[in-house]
């Protein structure tokens, strides 16, 4: 089964299910994977601080909610805590103009903040994909361990 | 910045968008049809208000491929622009307009006369709202993107994720030989937001 993780949603997945996430753009992909249990969880994050905006409910929004709320899932799920390692894709920037306004270099700064928070929950990061100027549509697979990334006119990428 | 959530003003603001999207496709329509030298008809637009999770559904799937172009709005209010169309809908409209000269595939001149075409529908929406609110209101040079559906979507997602849980956007449906399904995306900051309801006198 492929399991669906939408825009600032997040999701767990084992055994020969897989996890995707379609179409990432500026937005980050962020994956927990136990290589023992194969527990893992994906979480897809658009901003970068939930501390800065009033409206922040939804914590799979927020790189530093999302991934902390992720860990907790992962690890209600059979995940140990020691074991879990990081996969993380996205954070392109899909348009040029105006480069310095902040809104536009979102993806730099999504990637940044949940690096920030892995190296808080001292969650090892072991692969990526990041930056650039294209779009990514990411799927995991627990049994492997493969972080898939496609995207268009470019071949399958495997971290 | 009292009230100024989306949810709090996002009712007004939708009556505001479906007028917006009237006059200026209406506009759009008028210099398309001139542009591309032939009969254009447009059907009336329709403001939609979605969770980020439906918005890939809207247009055919995350991974849709379409071309996107993304203007910064400058003058009495700020704020930036997404105009977006499917891939094959978007060389359709240049193929058109450069004549029989397009290549069958977005090259440099394609994505130049596409940045025209952009140039021409946001004008159009843009002197409509400038047209209802007496403001001075003009966009900056557009940038293009050629991607999935998702991917360029999560820039003005992104901007309305500061605000709340959806995306609102004109869905407006011109058609010359083909449907032309457009998608109008305007996000103004926040402050902006205030200067166009009093503008409008919705607000005092």
């Amino acid at each position: 089964m492929v399991i669906k993780v939408g825009m600032a949603d997040m999701n767990v997945c084992a055994g020969s299910d897989s996890i995707i996430t379609m179409g990432l753009g500026s937005c980050v992909g962020c994956v927990l994977y136990d290589p023992v249990s194969k527990v893992s969880g994906m979480v897809h994050v658009m901003l970068p601080d939930s501390t800065s905006i009033t409206q922040n409910s939804n914590k799979a929004k927020f790189a530093d909610t999302g991934v902390a709320e992720l860990l907790d899932r992962v690890i209600a799920s059979g995940a140990v805590r020691t074991r879990l390692v990081a996969k993380i894709a996205g954070g392109a920037q899909m348009f040029s103009v105006n480069t310095n306004s902040p809104t536009l270099r979102v993806g730099e700064r999504n990637v940044e903040a949940v690096k920030k928070k892995l190296s808080e929950l001292k969650i090892r990061l072991v692969a990526e994909d990041t930056g650039d100027t294209y779009g990514r549509t990411v799927e995991f697979f627990p049994e492997t361990g493969e972080y898939h990334i496609r995207a268009i006119g470019k071949e399958l990428r495997i971290i | 910045m009292s009230d100024t959530s989306l949810e709090n003003i996002t009712a007004q603001y939708i009556d505001v968008l479906a007028e917006l999207g009237n006059i200026g496709a209406g506009n759009a329509t008028t210099a398309l049809a001139s542009l591309l030298q032939s009969k254009v008809d447009m059907k009336v637009p329709q403001v939609k208000l979605l969770e980020f999770k439906d918005v890939g559904a809207i247009l055919g799937g995350e991974e849709q491929e379409m071309v996107g172009s993304y203007l910064g709005v400058e003058g009495d209010i700020t704020g930036s622009i997404l105009f977006l169309v499917k891939k094959d809908v978007a060389l359709h409209l240049v193929t058109k307009m450069m004549m029989g000269y397009a290549s069958g595939d977005f090259g440099e001149m394609e994505q130049s006369a596409f940045k025209e075409i952009s140039n021409i529908i946001t004008g159009a929406y843009l002197n409509a709202l400038s047209t209802m609110t007496n403001m001075c209101i003009y966009p900056t040079v557009p940038d293009l993107a050629i991607d999935m559906a998702g991917a360029i979507l999560s820039v003005p997602a992104i901007q309305f994720g500061i605000y709340g849980d959806n995306i609102l956007l004109i869905q407006s449906q011109i058609s010359d030989e083909i449907e032309i399904d457009g998608f109008f995306i305007m996000v103004p900051d926040i402050e902006s937001y205030e200067k166009i309801l009093k503008a409008l006198g919705l607000i005092s």
